[in-house]
């Protein structure tokens, strides 16, 4: 299941729908992930003439994220076994704090349940068409989510 | 208001590509979005990077030592990848997400 939104979302009843989808127990173990607005360091002026320096924000291309987390979700549930998979990512104006992004996936064992979470982690971070902007500034895409991503595709497949 | 002579605005022959700008390159280059309607066909990626960048100067700049990624009708492509006419193309820097 994947979901763009503005709005905030609640992991409790997140969790609780992947739980309840686990009809037949054959899901022994769920991991779910959060992604908060982590504190920034505003490097334009922050003076109080300038209203956007303490904002953030997040752009994405619609239409291609959903595509995108859609092929994501069908992959991690083929390669980790995944019973039950949520993506919800969140767009627009946030506060230091909020949550961004939510990824829950249920399977038999803890160890794919890691996985499948942090292969959708890893590949999201690297494919999906979002992008944040601190006060002023659009964010720099950093090398370590390119390596974070690419142990994913260099491991024996 | 006599203008015999007015052409049709559009022909719906003429090629046509639907260019989308996200995040800083759409900052740099001061619009999300044109509708770019060159005098020949731009028959791959590479060769529309190649006419934008000859064509406006802020295009030019924004390519100079950034990564521009692409992607057509809403799939990532490469240089190679064919355009045809109507097709959706956005340019982009690398995603920040997550």
């Amino acid at each position: 299941m994947i979901r763009i939104q503005q709005e905030d979302f609640d992991t409790g009843a997140e969790y609780n729908a992947l739980r309840s989808a686990n009809t037949s127990a054959s899901a022994g173990a769920i991991v779910l992930f959060t992604g908060l607005v982590r504190e920034f360091i505003a490097t334009t002026n922050t003076a109080e003439g300038n209203p956007t320096a303490n904002t953030f924000s997040l752009q994405h291309y619609p239409g291609m994220t959903e595509t995108v987390l859609a092929e994501l979700e069908v992959a991690a549930r083929s390669r980790y076994k995944l019973q039950q998979v949520t993506i919800i990512h969140r767009v627009g104006s946030l506060q230091l704090g909020d949550q961004i992004v939510l990824v829950a996936v249920s399977a038999a064992h803890r160890a794919a349940a890691f996985d499948g979470a942090m292969y959708i982690m890893d590949i999201l971070k690297t494919q999906a068409p979002f992008w944040k902007k601190e006060g002023d500034n659009w964010v720099d895409a950093k090398e370590s989510d390119e390596q974070a991503a690419s142990r994913w595709t260099t491991e024996s497949e | 208001m006599t203008n015999k002579t007015k052409q049709t605005q559009t022909s719906a022959s003429k090629f046509s590509l639907h260019l989308l700008y996200f995040a800083s390159l759409a900052d740099t280059l001061g619009r999300p979005s044109e509708t770019l309607t060159p005098n020949k066909n731009i028959t791959s990626v590479a060769e529309l990077r190649q006419y934008l960048q000859q064509h406006d100067s802020r295009w030019a700049s924004a390519a100079q030592g950034a990564t521009i990624l692409c992607a057509v009708n809403q799939t990532v492509a490469r240089d190679d990848t064919p355009l045809r006419n109507g097709d959706e193309v956005a340019f982009f820097p690398p995603v920040t997400g997550g």
